[in-house]
């Protein structure tokens, strides 16, 4: 039998340590040890996009990384993405422009768009869209999800003229 | 998955020890989007896994204009795909990298993986394969380096011997006014594996073609090096008739099998399409170098 081993990574800006047998996946670590039940399973074969998290700031499929692999890593999640009780710009967006039915596929959705948005605060449709490709949703049509994107990066960019104005 | 052990080590000689230890146990692990997909499939199932991230020869990603570029393994084909130094060099590589899975798999993905994978539809070894790459290996004892085009020896199998690792590929600088292009034909705009991909790279002389390769993906048991329709091109203006010939010398050369994304006898008709449209973007391009 693997042994547990240690790991230790700063999730959603907190330094974090857990224990985890080597087989576990980050998705299967975030969820079952961590209780950061966010993060949905859909393929596990990394077609889905539901388990999408940023590591380092890159989107990656959770499903597809060893928990072990976290070991010093700055993980952020959707439960990181509120500021308290205000919601991210994109969830606001998400919420106002209906982008979700059953809601699986959000928390990827979300954490795909924060990648993109942290990159490119002012992008096109077809950046959009194509930053997204790797995000199935069975719901809803991907329309609604690429106008809440598109809106709140306005929001983003406005938000960013406000604070620098005051 | 099936319990194993799990080790990080951060050089290569640490590496290749752990390797040797466990024999065929042991399997490296870099981006992990193939090796955990058969490992939860069971297809493997190794008792070790090696994470071969942290060694920094294999990190590396560096390019010299006389010397050419040395690409380590674990370099994750989004680092391939946005660098600019590669696009401008190699942008028909860059376009393979870009071109695998979603943004979620290039960050995680590497090209050396893609190699050692062994898929015969696999986008950047057709690339590599028009670049003449060389693969770095390294074993307990031995050192080689082996021509892409000879790496993969049937559908998931390569020349690799237990305890041996990937650890870079060189590609020669680009000589003056070349360049090259990859492209792949899928049923749909993205996330699906190719039916034919075709990587070129010319290199000119006027309007000459100096030299030229071509690498082929998905139409063969292995990615394949097109040598007669690369050098039919030698000596001759890339016209009307030279692209026919070259079209024509591909097609001959792909023996693709039939599935439900396409017929042996479509890919083969579209192995000498994108023959032609590669090598006429990488023409393109190679006038502007
Ligand atoms: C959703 C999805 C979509 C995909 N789409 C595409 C696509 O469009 N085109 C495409 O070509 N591929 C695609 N792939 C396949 C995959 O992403 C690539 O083959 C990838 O490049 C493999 O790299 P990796 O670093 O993840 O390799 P890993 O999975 O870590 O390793 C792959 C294999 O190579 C071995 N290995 C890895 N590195 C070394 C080394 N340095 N030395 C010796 N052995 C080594 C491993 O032991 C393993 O057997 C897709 C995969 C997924 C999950
Ligand atoms: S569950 Fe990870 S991509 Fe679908
Ligand atoms: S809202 Fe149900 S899958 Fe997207």
């Amino acid at each position: 039998m693997a042994k547990k081993t240690l790991v230790e990574a700063n999730i959603n800006g907190e330094v974090v340590e857990f224990l985890c047998e080597p087989r576990q996946s980050l998705l299967e670590c975030l969820r079952d040890v961590l209780e950061l039940t966010g993060s949905k399973e859909g393929c596990l074969t990394g077609d889905c996009g539901a388990c999408s998290v940023l590591v380092d700031g890159r989107a990656v499929c959770s499903c597809l990384m060893l928990g072990v692999e976290a070991q010093g890593k700055n993980i952020r999640t959707v439960e990181g993405l509120a500021d308290g009780t205000t919601l991210h710009p994109l969830q606001q967006k998400f919420l106002e422009h209906a982008s979700l039915q059953c809601g699986i596929c959000t928390p990827g959705f979300l954490m795909s768009a924060t990648a993109l948005l942290e990159r490119n605060s002012n992008p096109t449709e077809a950046e959009v869209r194509y930053a997204l490709a790797g995000n199935l949703c069975r719901c809803t049509g991907y329309d609604k999800i690429v106008r809440a994107v598109l809106d709140a990066a306005g929001s983003i960019r406005s938000g960013v003229k406000t604070s620098r104005a005051a | 998955m099936h319990a194993f052990n799990y080790e990080a080590p951060s050089t290569l000689a640490d590496a290749l020890k752990i390797m040797k230890a466990h024999g065929d146990k042991a399997r490296p692990i870099c981006g992990g989007t193939d090796l955990l997909i058969q490992m939860r499939a069971g297809v493997r199932q190794p008792d070790f896994i090696v994470d071969i991230k942290r060694i920094k020869e294999m990190r590396e990603l560096k390019f010299n204009a006389r010397t050419g570029l040395r690409l380590g393994a674990v370099v994750s084909c989004i680092d391939v795909a946005e660098n600019a130094e590669m696009q401008r060099h190699y942008p028909g590589l860059t376009e393979a990298a870009h071109l695998i899975g979603s943004l979620q798999i290039q960050n995680r993905a590497s090209v050396g993986g893609n190699l050692c994978n062994g898929s015969p539809a696999a986008d950047t070894t057709p690339a590599l394969i028009a670049l003449r790459a060389r693969g770095r290996i390294v074993g307990p004892r031995s050192e080689r380096e082996v021509p892409v085009e000879e790496f993969v020896v049937s559908p998931g199998r390569t020349i690799l011997k237990p305890g041996e690792l990937l650890v870079q590929l060189m590609i020669p600088a680009p000589a003056p006014h070349s360049s090259d292009a990859y492209l792949r034909f899928i049923p749909r705009n993205e996330m699906d594996i190719a039916v034919v991909g075709v990587g070129a790279s010319v290199t000119l002389n006027g309007d000459t073609i100096k030299a030229a390769r071509i690498g082929l993906g998905a139409v063969a048991a292995t990615p394949l090096f097109a040598d007669k329709a690369s050098e039919s091109l030698i000596g001759k203006k890339l016209d009307e008739h030279a692209l026919a010939t070259a079209a024509r010398l591909a097609s001959e050369q792909a023996s693709p099998i039939d599935d439900m994304r396409g017929t042996a006898e479509y890919r083969i008709h579209v192995t000498g399409v994108l023959t032609r449209r590669a090598l006429t973007i990488a023409t393109e391009r190679a006038r502007k170098h």
